[in-house]
């Protein structure tokens, strides 16, 4: 372990076995003052950065039925919608007035809308002159199955018609094994990988995002944590890593005892630590409350994330936390750090 | 990691702390000056380590706030109430106990029983509610009646506090509670409950307490218009009278709650004020065998990361608190002995439940 601290404290890349024997082994102390110094190293300024955006979910009908969702309802049931593109309006301008500067635009895998669908709702969002981060990899894998067509030609149509950049939902875990086990009809590793090498071949940039503490095991976490690192070494796309445990409350899987606050501390350490070429790690406060997430802080967040003016995934799963901007910018002044809004390429509003 | 400690600044803590040298005030107003809570954590940790190994104590115990009126009506509380107002309550000693009877089936080893400065209830209704208490449940073990409590009774009955408590205590008292001692400083006592007892009269109260062989616990109201050095002051008043004594058992750092309280402008505390408080209390008070992270008060997510950072308490599976619960505290009202147990595990420390005085009954 010392010769472990040694080496990530001189900025030293650790292996998935080393990255391993720490998550496991590693104590919070230990795991926190690695992340803290890295944190501090790749952001010597004690800035805290946030996005004041809204989650837009333009449809919850979905064909996937993933066994850790609480959100989606299937193609049969009545209950299920699509925001028509009035509604949408008033969300964006809602969103304006509130000093947001994107909107976070995702949506179940509807069974039969077409690409155009999608298009036209792209051109009439940028018609309100918002950035427009949209469309999980899964989301661009459905449309390539529907229409037929290859991704490279759906993420060129997408950004023509407007979109700005892609969230790094849908990632889970990023182990084939764990994808067939909780969402079986879901994009597997090396497609949704595949979706965000592209998206960055053509100038979009992107988060990554990993829900953890469900059917996965310690190696898979890591598994995921590489491959998200070896992408970005080839591509440089990535421009925050989101780590947040899964809440098992209204979902198939809801007989999983919850991730607590100090595995999620961990976790995310750990995120910090290994993911070296990655610039910003985000807290989670929907999931932890503004307690822990103030805390992240110390374990290797730079970024608040957003505001969330809307959310309605995690609310599904029984989560409720809420917190506004000014609530936010307190947290992060508590911490002794400076909070600053920023766009979506971090670049500061 | 001890690098990170000195990096931080305080490696000279570190050296007292791992030499089990008493810190001195100026050494605490640094620890809560201080923004790097890692550093002031694991020094915590050392204490805690040393002190109660890798122990995490809980107890299945029940509140009973047998009323809220109240005449010193303090700024900080959103519980007490005029007697006269709509919310105002108290519970007759019938109902006092058909509240412990309701939960006679449950394994509860405490009831924990605290109220207000009552106008007019007679020094003979507490004697009858402790008496009626352990008729209801002989082994059950009685904490009540904070010090602010005690010597208004022993104005009530017209006797010294030692008197007092000797009959409180032949009617059923087993231990006092920590709380009424706020924060000691006469300027906060003054602008924020300047009719409660003063800071030396509740710590003559507590240490009269410990002179008959009641054992006691101690708080600190914090995160409201106290200043740092404020707050040295009382955890260090409260060191030199445990120095006197040894009678309290554990120090319980409270989080202010601003809603409905006449200080609602003022903001909640952050989840790293409520850390501090306890990291920094770990490593003051050297002379606590405890330090209890409140889950009611701070939220069960951060109660857990706390014993890591000094706590070794988490109290337990509280029912029908009212007092947090008045002000704007959002943790549910009660929490299941599993769930108590998983936390503790899942933050590498053994889960033990224990009785008032700290016995171990039963290891996980």
């Amino acid at each position: 372990m010392e010769q472990m601290n040694d080496k990530i404290l001189a900025g030293e890349r650790l292996t998935a076995d080393e990255g391993l024997a720490l998550l496991v082994h590693g104590d919070l102390y230990q795991l926190g003052f690695l992340a803290n110094a890295i944190r501090r190293r790749k952001h010597p300024e004690p800035v805290v950065t946030y996005v004041v955006d809204r989650n837009i979910n333009y449809t919850d009908i979905c064909i996937s039925a993933c066994k850790f969702c609480a959100f989606f309802k299937v193609p049969e049931d009545p209950a299920g919608s699509v925001l028509s593109f009035a509604e949408l309006g008033g969300k964006i301008e809602e969103t304006k007035a509130l000093g947001g500067t994107q909107i976070l635009l995702q949506g179940g895998l509807h069974p039969d809308k077409p690409l155009e669908f999608y298009e036209e709702m792209l051109r009439f969002i940028k018609g309100h002159g918002i950035h427009i981060h949209g469309f999980s990899p899964p989301e661009v894998c459905h449309f390539a199955s529907l229409s037929g067509l290859p991704v490279r030609e759906i993420l060129i149509r997408l950004q023509q018609a407007g979109l700005d950049s892609i969230p790094g939902g849908g990632a889970e875990i990023l182990c084939d094994r764990v994808r067939r086990e909780t969402a079986p009809r879901k994009c597997l590793t090396d497609a949704w990988l595949g979706v965000m090498e592209e998206a960055h071949g053509l100038g979009m940039r992107t988060t990554a995002t990993m829900m953890f503490g469900h059917l996965e095991t310690y190696a898979e976490r890591i598994e995921h944590l590489a491959r998200v690192r070896a992408l970005q070494d080839k591509t440089g796309g990535f421009t925050a890593f989101i780590p947040w445990p899964f809440q098992p409350d209204n979902t198939a899987l809801a007989h999983l005892p919850k991730t607590t606050a100090f595995q999620y501390l961990k976790m995310l350490a750990m995120s910090r630590i290994f993911l070296d070429n990655i610039d910003n790690i985000q807290a989670s406060w929907v999931t932890q409350g503004p307690k822990i997430a103030q805390l992240s802080l110390f374990f290797g967040a730079n970024d608040f994330g957003s505001t969330m003016i809307e959310e309605n995934v995690v609310a599904a799963a029984g989560v409720g936390f809420r917190l506004s901007e000014q609530e936010i910018r307190a947290l992060v002044e508590g911490a002794g750090c400076v909070p600053r809004q920023r766009r979506m390429d971090y670049s500061l509003v | 990691m001890e690098q990170m400690v000195v990096a931080a600044g305080l490696g000279d803590i570190l050296e007292k702390v791992k030499a089990g040298e008493r810190l001195g005030f100026a050494d605490g107003v640094r620890l809560y000056k201080s923004n790097d809570i890692l550093a002031v954590g694991y020094l915590a940790n050392i204490v805690r380590e040393r002190l109660n190994g890798n122990r995490a104590y809980f107890i299945y115990n029940q509140h009973i706030n047998y009323s809220n009126i109240c005449t010193n009506l303090c700024k900080f509380c959103a519980f007490g109430k005029d007697k006269e107002s709509a919310q105002a309550y108290e519970m007759t000693v019938e109902q006092v106990k058909a509240k412990v009877r309701e939960r006679l089936a449950e394994p509860i080893t405490e009831v924990h029983v605290v109220g207000g400065i009552h106008p007019d209830l007679p020094y003979q209704y507490y004697l009858d509610m402790l008496r009626g208490i352990k008729e209801v449940r002989p082994q059950i073990h009685i904490q009540a009646f904070t010090c602010v409590e005690i010597a208004h009774l022993a104005t009530l009955a017209g006797k010294s506090v030692a008197e007092t408590l000797k009959e409180l205590v032949a009617a059923g008292l087993g231990s006092i509670p920590g709380g009424g001692a706020e924060v000691f400083s006469p300027r906060i006592r003054q602008r924020t409950c300047e009719k409660k007892l003063s800071g030396e009269g509740w710590l003559e109260v507590a240490k009269g307490a410990h002179r008959l062989g009641l054992k006691s616990n101690a708080t600190m109201l914090y995160g409201h218009i106290e200043t740092v050095e404020e707050r040295v002051e009382h955890l260090a008043a409260l060191r030199e009278a445990q120095d006197e004594t040894g009678g309290f058992l554990t120090f319980i750092p409270l989080a202010f709650h601003p809603k409905n309280t006449e200080l609602h402008e003022l903001a909640r505390t952050t989840g790293l004020d409520d850390l501090k408080n306890i990291a920094v209390a770990r490593c003051f008070l050297d002379n606590f065998p405890h330090i209890k992270a409140y889950w009611v008060m701070i939220g069960p997510k951060l109660a857990q990361v706390a014993l890591s950072f000094g706590a070794d308490d988490v109290d337990g599976t509280v029912k029908e608190e009212l007092i947090t619960h008045m002000a704007g505290g959002e943790a549910g009202g009660t929490m299941a002995d599993t769930e108590l147990i998983r936390l503790i595990r899942d933050a590498g420390r053994q889960p033990l439940e224990r009785d008032t005085l700290y016995n171990v009954l039963r290891e996980y």
